[in-house]
Formats: structure tokens, sequence, C-alpha cells
């Protein structure tokens, strides 16, 4: 079942001779449950799609839609972890008000809010730092506060802009793997903005690899990997190798329309636009 | 820019110069002092045909220019000289701590017992309200030096005058040059504080004693020429601030 | 270490030895001096228990303290809450712009005169100035700190679709908060400099009325005793002022903190 569909989505920034066309023309949809990552090279558009697809921008034409409603505002079924995670912490509330701040008023009874704060906190293990403040804490710990927060939010779609950008390998691994644990329990579909090749094929059901600006879908790749997925088995895999090849071609060569050696091998192709 | 958004402030002041004319002629406030806003312009316009509120600028604007410069010349060597040696600072900061709430224009009737109703007791009393805030953001400048320029000069040989010359008092310019704006707001009030007070000669005076003769309009019509003097020196200070600091990363202008 | 540790003794006994020889100093200087204007520190020292331990407290101090501390918290409320709403507005920001800017140049003290036509010489008069006055900082900064909340932060709070209460309490004024303390911080010197000269000028009680009159009446202790309140008026509000922003911002001084060392 489809949940999420963006069709002929535009968006420009400013007007006039200095105007930015950020997003081309885009058309993708996402179905329930489903992780799909974007990729597509830096500045492309890509934390624009996503402030588009969460209503926190305006489309210069085109629309999102979620679960066949137009999206004019961010709707309540959505959280968002933003790039500049540090950004979006509040820095005179501890980790617990960061997390608890969303859930105020959604007319849980104060037990449950309280659990659903453990909760996640442990979840993304930062048991022991609920009463620090963000900024007694590194860099990959905020970036867990901020999925934690976006966890006990419960939604039922989960946008991530490049939310591993900045952690050490250790930490991005340990983290990859909760979000998948996660879309596995609860069954969120998650789309996940990343420009790591490999990061998007070993968490992704499918890929929407995207061209410089102005934006559109390059290709779409179907990702076969079994799962549950581990970092080691799944990226020795001779289609886990194909797969990374070829989002790497489309990627690092615009101009190289078709790859048949790369389309072969565990990757199906769902055309290219046009 | 919008043409709506531009018009919107000459809009707010027309209404409100016509709500204060209507106010007036129709008496609405319990007071009779209160003149009308066509009989003020009208008196504004014959004050600036006579030398009086010029002369009486000129004596504002002297004791300002003279208070900003030997506030300065007094201050930044001695705020430099704290920020750059740990134990001076330790041994006068009780001192600023103590000196530098105290309100300056306390000090107006002793300026009066030992300077009289003049110039001198109206430059002093503003001196030393600006000096504490000026030291210290002296003392803040050289304090923020960040430690990797420091280092690199450093690295690079350079010994402990041509550091403080090239790294340190570099850095510390945007700070003296904040200081000095915020010198400028306090010599001037001080000073016309002083006029008011002490009675010496300036727009302070002049408003205070159109005042008590109940010239209202006239009273109305310099305040309105001291807010301009200050709007415009406000201006002038900022406008000299960015000229000096044109390198600084906080006067580059904000992509939106 | 001992070197270090021998030098902070050392820096500790200036600290406190500095300004003790300075009062010594002046006490020795009074105590020679025949100049009329300065009369020994221990004669000044005896007025000023005299005259604030605590006869002049309800006549003198008590009035002027209400003066302030009363226009000063209906400044406060005031500029924090027209600051709010010009702050998320910006035509409106842009439409009083050159008002705000021209009344906060105006030194403070030059509104009195009219400040006088207006209500007359009573406390109302001193408490409206004293909020007129001390407004304006509070409200700038007010604007200033809702405009420059960074943005991430408000696509965060819309993203959460926090309510408009939510936003304003447990988002905006805390975002705001340690450039509202900026403001309240000048109003605070501005506002006991107005009580101070508005006293002077037009009043019949308050400290700054007796410092004056003092000096008119050549009872040059009485003056330096009311000198020495006023100063130690300013100190101690200040001083309260810190003790207050220090708890409210304590967050704001560790995220800088950790910012700049982060950078370094
Ligand atoms: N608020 C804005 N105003 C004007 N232009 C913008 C704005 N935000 C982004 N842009 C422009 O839109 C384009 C796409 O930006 P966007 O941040 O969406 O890219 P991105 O794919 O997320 O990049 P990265 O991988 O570096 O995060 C860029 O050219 C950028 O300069
Ligand atoms: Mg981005």
């Amino acid at each position: 079942m489809t949940i999420l569909e963006v069709e002929h989505l535009r968006k420009t920034y400013g007007e006039g001779p200095r105007a930015t066309h950020a997003v081309g023309d885009l058309s993708f949809s996402v179905s329930s449950g489903e992780f799909v990552c974007i990729v597509g090279p830096s500045g492309c558009g890509k934390s624009t799609l996503l402030k588009c697809m969460s209503g926190l921008l305006p489309a210069s034409s085109g629309e999102v839609r979620l679960a066949g409603r137009r999206i004019t505002g961010p709707p309540p079924a959505m959280a968002l972890v933003f790039q500049e995670y540090g950004r979006s912490l509040f820095p005179w509330m501890s980790v617990r008000d960061n997390v608890l701040l969303p859930l105020r008023h959604k007319g849980l009874s104060k037990d449950e809010q309280r659990r659903l704060v453990t909760d996640s906190i442990d979840e993304v293990g930062l048991t022991r730092f609920g009463d620090h403040y963000p900024w007694q804490l590194s860099g990959g710990m905020q970036q867990r506060v901020a999925i934690a927060r976006a966890l006990a939010y419960q939604p039922e779609v989960l946008l991530m802009d490049e939310p591993f950008a900045s952690v050490d390998a250790q930490t991005r691994s340990d983290l990859e793997d909760l979000i998948l644990n996660v879309r596995d329990r609860y069954g969120v579909t998650v789309v996940f903005v990343t420009h790591d090749i490999d990061e998007s094929v070993y968490l992704a059901d499918r890929i929407v690899v995207l061209t410089p600006a102005p934006t559109e879908v390059k290709e779409t790749l179907t990702v076969d990997l079994p799962s549950p997925r581990d970092q080691v088995a799944t990226k020795e895999l001779p289609e886990f190798a194909h797969l990374r090849a070829h989002t790497y071609r489309l990627i690092m060569r615009p101009s190289d329309h078709e790859d048949p050696v790369g389309a072969t091998a565990g990757a199906v192709a769902h055309g290219s636009p046009k | 820019m919008h043409r709506g958004t531009r018009m919107a402030p000459v809009v707010l002041v027309a209404v409100l110069l016509v709500l204060w004319e209507l106010i007036a002629r129709l008496s609405l406030l319990p007071r009779p002092e209160f003149p009308t806003m066509t009989g003020t312009a009208v008196e504004l316009v014959r004050l600036l045909g006579t030398s009086q509120p010029w002369l009486a600028s000129a004596q504002t604007l002297q004791a300002w220019a003279l208070g900003m410069v030997i506030a300065i010349v007094l201050a930044v060597p001695v705020g430099i000289a704290v920020g750059t040696n740990r134990m001076l600072y330790r041994s006068v900061r009780l001192v600023i701590e103590f000196l530098r709430p105290v309100p300056s224009v306390a000090l107006i009737p002793l300026a009066i017992l030992i300077a009289g109703a003049g110039l001198t007791s109206k430059v002093g009393l503003a001196v030393f309200g600006a000096f504490w805030p000026l030291l210290l953001q002296c003392y803040y400048g050289m304090q923020d030096l960040d430690p990797v320029a420091e280092d690199t000069a450093r690295s690079f040989g350079l010994g402990r005058f041509a550091r403080f010359r090239h790294v340190a008092l570099p850095s510390a310019v945007p700070y003296i040059a904040t200081g000095a704006r915020i010198a400028s707001a306090i010599v001037l009030t001080v000073v016309v504080s002083a006029e008011i007070v002490i009675g010496a000669p300036g727009l302070g005076r002049e408003v205070f004693v159109a005042q008590t003769s109940g010239a209202y309009e006239t009273t109305y019509a310099i305040t309105f020429l001291i807010g301009m003097l200050a709007w415009g020196l406000n201006v002038g200070v900022s406008a000299a601030e960015r000229r000096v600091l044109h390198w600084h990363p906080s006067q580059r202008p904000v992509e939106a | 270490m001992s070197r270090r540790r021998s030098r902070s003794g050392l820096a500790l006994a200036l600290e406190l030895a500095v300004p003790l020889a300075l009062l010594g100093a002046w006490a020795l200087w009074s105590s020679r001096s025949t100049s009329f204007f300065n009369p020994p520190l221990t004669d000044i020292l005896d007025t000023f228990a005299e005259t604030w331990i605590f006869e002049r407290i309800p006549t003198d101090l008590a009035p002027s303290l209400a003066r302030l501390l009363i226009g000063y918290a209906l400044a406060a409320c005031a500029g924090v809450a027209l600051g709010l709403m010009l702050g998320s507005s910006p035509l409106a920001q842009r439409a009083c712009a050159p008002l705000v800017e021209f009344s906060r140049a105006i030194p403070a003290p030059a509104l009195i005169p009219i400040a006088i036509t207006l209500i007359g010489i009573g406390n109302d008069m001193k408490v409206t100035l004293i909020a007129f006055v001390c407004f304006f900082p509070v409200l700038l900064n007010t604007i200033d700190g809702v405009s420059g909340i960074d943005p991430t932060l408000r696509a965060t709070v819309q993203a959460y679709g926090l309510t408009r209460r939510e936003r304003i309490l447990r988002v905006v004024l805390p975002a705001a908060s340690p450039q509202i303390f900026a403001g309240l911080r000048v109003s605070l010197s501005i506002g006991l400099l107005v009580m101070v000269v508005s006293e002077m000028v037009a009043s019949t009680s308050g400290v700054g009325y007796f410092v004056l009159q003092a000096q008119q009446s050549f009872r040059i202790e009485d003056m330096w005793a009311g000198i020495l309140m006023l100063g130690l008026l300013g100190y101690v509000l200040n001083g309260l002022f810190l003790l207050v922003e220090a708890r409210v911002l304590a967050w704001h001084r560790g995220a800088r903190a950790s910012a700049t060392a982060d950078t370094t």
C-alpha cells in the first residue's frame, strides 16, 4: 500500500535572476513499512526535498501526499530528524525534556509519556544521560537524542536527513542497526537521505538516485538483499558489491545513463525518467 | 522590497502625529500643558531660525566629544594592561566591580562642589560613567584572544611585542569599537543629565528652562532636537564602527 | 606547581590588599585635608551609619526603591511581551523601527521635562518615566533574540507540531532569554540613573533628592553618605541581577563554553 506520494514536485528558492532551482521535477512513491534511501550528490536538493515532504516548506509546484491527503503543513504522523541535529536540540532542556516536549500535546497520560521517553532513551543507549544537557554530549550522542525524540513521537513515517553524517564509524553502524531494528519492530516507514552509497545499499529496500540540481529522479533501484541485514555478512555478499558499484556509477558519471553490467546483478532498474 | 513594507513606518508616524494633534485639540488629557503637534512644529521651525538651539547643541556636542576622547584615552590603555596582566587584573578587580555599577549622576553634587556648574563638571561626570564599560570591553577583548591565533604567531617566532601588535590588538579592536559605541550613549546621557541638574549650558538646560518657564511648545521642540542629535550620533558612531570593522565576520552581510 | 600556588596566593592577597590600601589612602588623605568638600572618611562613615541605619530608610530609600522596582517591573513585562509579538512579525517590526530607534537613542533624562508637563512631579511621573526608558532596551533585545532563533530550531518546533503556548513558553522565551537578560541589565542601570536625576530635579523625597539637598545646604558629610548609599544601591541591585541571571542562564553558559571548546 502506498503511503507517501511525491508528484511533479518542484522547489525554487528566491525569484528572478537570483533564483535557485533546488528541486527540478521529482516523482516517486513510498509504500507503507518500506525503507527508502535517497542518494544524490551534495547540494542536489535532498534536504529541500525532505523539508517539502514534511510540510515545512511549501512546494513551488506539484505536491506531496500522505495516505492520499495533500500535505500543507507538518502532519502529526510524521517525524523529522534534521541534518543539523545539534541545532535542532533545545540547549536549555535536559535530554529527557527534549524528548518529552513533542509528546506533551498528544493527549497521553503522564505515565505513558514517561514510559515513552524512558524507552526511547534506553533504545538509543543513552540511559544514563537523561538528565544531561545536549551540549554536555558528544556529536554522536546528540544525534541519538534527536533520534530518540523522533522514536518517542511514534510516527508512521520517519524522515531522516543524513542523520549519521558526522558520527564515527562504530557509532554509525550501531545506529544503522538501531534504525533497521526499529523499523522491523514497529513497521515505521522510513525515508532516509544520505550521500553514503554503502549506507544506502545496506539500509534500503529501495534506493532513489537523484541527479545534480535541478534535481530529478535518475533511477530507482530495488535492493533484494536478505533480511535481517548484518554489518559483516550482508556487506560480503556479491549482490551488495554489485549494487554498490552500480549506484556509484550512477552518481559519479551523470552522463552515462545506461549501465547494463551493474543493472543485471541484484538490482532491478525501475526505469530512468524520460 | 515590497512597497507596503517600505511605507509602513511612514504611515505609522503619520498616524501618531495626527493622533497627537487630535488629543491636544480635543483636550483629551487631564493636563492643559499638552501642546499641539502643529504648534510644536511651528515652534521648532522658529527655533531653528535663531542661534539659541545651535549654540546649545554645540555646547552639548563639545562636552560629548571631550568626554569620549578623554574616556577612550584613559580607559583603553588601562583595559589593555589589565587584560594582559593577570596580577594587575586581580589587584584591581574588586575596585572595578564596586565602582562600575555606581550611577555617575550620583556624583553630580560632588562635581558641583569641586568644579562648579560648567563644562568641567559635565565632562568629568561623563568620563566617570563611560570609563568602566570601556575598560571592561578592552579587558574582554584581550581575554578573548583565540589561543590558536596566539600559538600560530608563536610558532612563527613572533616576539611578545609583535604578538601584541599584530595579534592581540587587532582581535581586541571589535570589542573596543563596541565599547566606544556603548560609551557614546552613556556620555551623552550623563552630559544631558548634568545640564538639567546643574544648569550647565547646553540642550539639557534649554529644555529644562523651557519647561519651568511654561513654554511647552519649546519644551517639546527641544526634546525633539535632543532626540535627533542623539540619533545622529548613534548613526555616526555605528557607521564609524562598521568602517573600522569592515574585515570582521560580524560585519559580513548574512545571506537570507 | 608550588610556584603557581604561591602566585595565586599572592593574587588573592593583592585582590584584597589593593582596595583596602585605597580606602586607607582616602582615610589618611581626607583626615589631613582642610578642603571643606573632603571631610574625614571616618566622619562620612559615622554620618552614613546615623543617616541610613535606619532613620532615612522609610523617608528616602524606600520611596526610591519602590519607584525604581515598580517602573522596572512594568518595563520588563511590557518589553518582553511586545518584543515577542514584534519579533515574530517583520512588518510590525519595520513599521516601528524608526520610532523605536529614536526613542532608544534619546538620552533618558531629557524626557524628564516632558514627563513633568504630562504627569506632574509626583510619584506617577517617576514610575512612568522609569518604565518608559527601561522599556526600549528590553524590547529591542527581545526582538533581536526572537528573530535570531536558529532556523533549525524553528523547523523542529514546526515539525513536531507544538502548540502556540508550548512554542512561546518552552522554546521562544528560553531561546531569547540571553538577549532578554542583556536588555534587562542595560535597563537596570538606565532606570537607576533616571531615578536619581528625576529625584534631584523634581522630588521631595528619595536618595537623589537627599544628596542634592545636602550639597545645596552644605551638609557635606550628609552628601557623601548619600553618594555612598547610591553607590551601594547600584552595587547591590547589580549583584542581585547577576545572581538571578546566572541561575536562569546556567544552560546558556554551559552551551557556550562547550561550543568554544569544540572550535579550539
Ligand atoms: N533557504 C535557502 N535559500 C536559498 N537557497 C537554498 C536554501 N536552502 C538551500 N538552498 C539551495 O538549494 C540547493 C539544494 O540545497 P539542499 O540543502 O537541499 O541540498 P542537499 O542535497 O541537502 O545538500 P547536502 O548533501 O550538502 O546536505 C543548494 O544549491 C542550496 O544552495
Ligand atoms: Mg542536506
